[in-house]
């Protein structure tokens, strides 16, 4: 099928799923929102953009002032792509809408992953004004510094659409880092994103996402991912700073024998937020693997938690880990981990827990001689911290500083 | 100096501990012996100022300070320091993150590992603290963190159940490091008060001083290898029933 036929193929089914609501989360009424922003212009030299902006997109992991630490850059401010470049070979960056043009078979990367007509928030990209990145790797080609995106919203009541597109070809290697953040704590807004993932065979992608919104910003994104044989998906996922309502939960397919996907949370909310956040993985080859952890603290808000895997293979094995941290006296957080086997021979497992800090941990610390306070906050920053095997020691300071960062907002 | 007087605690509503008295002077090490639910536990756990022990009479005090409404932070600042018996698990909270703060700013990542060498727990340091431990790993980590953090009164609940003979040694090693008893008798100025139920680490740490504690009262006072003779020989019960009654000799 030709480009124009497949397009006309994805409005169809996007204009009939327009009405459909999600299964999960609060439904919110896109018509209140504008895809129309107001054109900002194309940076070449991404320093150059606003201060203020540059401090917000920092907070999320987006570094601009000195990209020597990055293999290349993307940055989207509300529905336009203002900058993108890169700095290293063996890595594609672009907006996706170029990569388009540039590549024939990209329509076999589109809506692949991800349905056009899971809910209508999927179907309202496809049919308003959007646009995206795309990354890729070429064939053996291992990336050492991390690429890095940003999806900004600037202008009030714009809804802004993204599809993403990754691709990770045989044998390569590549760390992105997507900070995804907002230009005003007041403004409203409202956030779809899709992103597909295709993990090939032998390929590593670990894919760290710091959300950091505002209390009026409303989150929907929908990712996927296909990874091939022997194939690495690593998501870190940061969500540090209150949001209005967010709902999402990707889907991991490991495809292809000993494929591995790999799902680490940390949510940390307070008052007026309401979270439903999940990942779900079919382990449908042999020897595929998951592990799926989640860190949530609450301070006031609605954290819901889920995890899903599933055993279609023989010798898959799959691990899910739940835990939620209620700190005073209201928040509420709901874990709902989910298990399913489809034959014998597979190996899954879950722990989950919801509570306070134990007293007899804070008085022990205490005993040693730390005040209350900062026993809780050794015990919460203990809490957050997820080890994650396999990140590169300068992601792995990153991702604590942004830990750290988060654990200010819960003391 | 510790002194304890007249001291008597309650967990909720039950009275555990009657009109103890009880002195420790620089440089002395005691022993606590008693049957199980005799009340041990709970005066250490007094002494360290847990909220759940509750002192409905008579005072605590340390180094000439009236230490009885102090919380449990103010009297580790001033210098007590207590290894559990069955610490908690602290998940994410590793055990060089609890070294470093019962170092309190006084070493660096060399001295956490020198400590941790000095009780074989190299490996440890990147562990959940109690995190899957044995018996003698969770009694070595208590005296590291101790040796960290320099107690002048350390609380010792217990320190040698649990641990197998290799490991009983190197614990009674850590123990004389932390109540310099390689110091001359003169120049000791920490103090230790030790829970033992079969008076094994006695074997290991010297002590002078002995209790023999019961239904929450001290019944005698003396010599704690002589005590640990008569309990050995005839068991907590006659040991009580020969000193029931008798006042404490040593005030």
């Amino acid at each position: 099928m030709s480009k124009t036929d497949t397009s006309r193929t994805y409005k169809e089914k996007a204009r009939a799923a327009i009405e459909k609501k999600a299964s999960l989360g609060e439904d919110i009424d896109i018509s209140k929102f504008t895809s129309e922003d107001e054109n900002p212009t194309y940076q070449d030299d991404p320093s150059k953009l606003p201060a203020r902006a540059k401090t917000q997109m920092l907070d999320a992991g987006v570094m601009l002032d000195d990209p020597s630490q990055r293999s290349g850059t993307y940055i989207q401010m509300d529905n336009t792509p203002v900058h993108s470049s890169v700095s290293q070979d063996g890595v594609e960056v672009m907006p996706v809408g170029q990569a388009m043009e540039k590549y024939d078979w990209m329509p076999d990367y589109w809506w692949n992953a991800v349905a056009v007509d899971q809910d209508k928030y999927t179907a309202n990209i496809e049919l308003n004004r959007y646009s995206g990145y795309f990354i890729r790797a070429l064939p053996g080609q291992k990336t050492v510094f991390p690429v890095q995106a940003c999806l900004y919203l600037a202008k009030d009541q714009l809804v802004q659409n993204v599809h993403n597109i990754i691709i990770a070809e045989e044998n390569s290697e590549m760390h992105i880092i997507t900070g995804c953040t907002t230009a005003s704590r007041e403004e409203t807004g409202l956030h779809l994103g899709v992103s597909e993932f295709y993990i090939k065979k032998g390929a590593k992608v670990t894919f760290t996402m710091i959300h950091s919104w505002s209390p009026e910003i409303a989150v929907r994104p929908r990712s996927g991912v296909i990874i091939e044989d022997g194939g690495l998906f690593m998501s870190n996922y940061l969500l540090m700073k209150p949001v209005h309502t967010l709902q999402m939960n990707p889907l991991a397919r490991c495809i292809g024998e000993n494929a591995t996907a790999r799902f680490n949370s940390v949510l940390v909310t307070g008052e007026g937020s309401s979270l439903d956040v999940g990942s779900r993985v079919m382990l449908d080859a042999e020897g595929a693997r998951t592990e799926i952890i989640s860190r949530a603290i609450t301070t006031g808000g609605v954290i819901i938690a889920r995890g899903y895997i599933e055993g279609n293979a023989p010798e898959v094995k799959g691990h899910l880990e739940c835990r939620g941290l209620i700190l005073g006296e209201r928040g509420i957080i709901h874990a709902i981990p989910e298990l399913k086997g489809n034959l014998a021979g597979i190996d899954l497992s879950h722990e989950a827990a919801v509570g306070k800090i134990a007293e007899e941990e804070v008085e022990y610390l205490m005993a040693r001689g730390l005040t209350r306070e900062e026993a809780t906050a050794t015990i919460v920053r203990g809490f957050l911290r997820v080890d994650i095997e396999g990140l590169p020691p300068m992601l792995a300071d990153e991702l604590r500083r942004a830990v750290e960062a988060s654990e200010k907002e819960v003391m | 100096m510790l002194k304890i007087k007249d001291l008597s605690v309650a967990v909720e509503d039950k009275v555990i501990i009657h009109d103890v008295n009880l002195t420790i002077k620089n440089g002395e090490t005691h022993v606590l012996f008693g049957p199980n639910g005799a009340g041990k536990s709970t005066l250490l756990m007094a002494i360290m100022g847990f909220p759940k022990y509750r002192i409905t009479k008579g005072s605590i005090s340390f180094k000439g300070k009236d230490i009885t409404n102090l919380s449990v932070d103010e009297r580790a600042r001033m210098g007590i320091g207590m290894s559990f018996q069955r610490p908690p698990v602290v998940r994410g909270v590793k055990t060089q993150d609890m070294v470093a703060a019962c170092l309190q700013g006084r070493g660096d990542g060399d001295t956490i590992s020198q400590l941790a060498e000095k009780a074989d727990l190299n490996d440890f340091l990147e562990r959940d603290i109690n995190y899957g431990f044995s018996g003698g790993e969770v009694k070595r980590s208590e005296l590291m963190q101790l040796l960290a953090q320099r107690p002048e009164l350390t609380l010792l609940d217990e320190p040698e159940s649990g641990v197998d003979l290799v490991n009983i040694a190197l614990i009674g090693e850590l123990m004389n490091d932390l109540l310099e008893k390689n110091c001359p008798i003169q120049q000791r100025k920490c103090m230790g008060l030790i829970i033992t139920h079969t008076g094994h680490i006695l074997d290991y740490v010297n002590a002078r001083t002995g209790y023999v504690m019961c239904d929450g009262t001290i019944g005698c006072v003396g010599d704690p290898h002589e005590m640990l003779a008569t309990i050995r020989e005839k068991g907590y019960e006659e040991c009580i029933k020969c000193y029931l009654g008798r006042l404490p000799l040593y005030e």
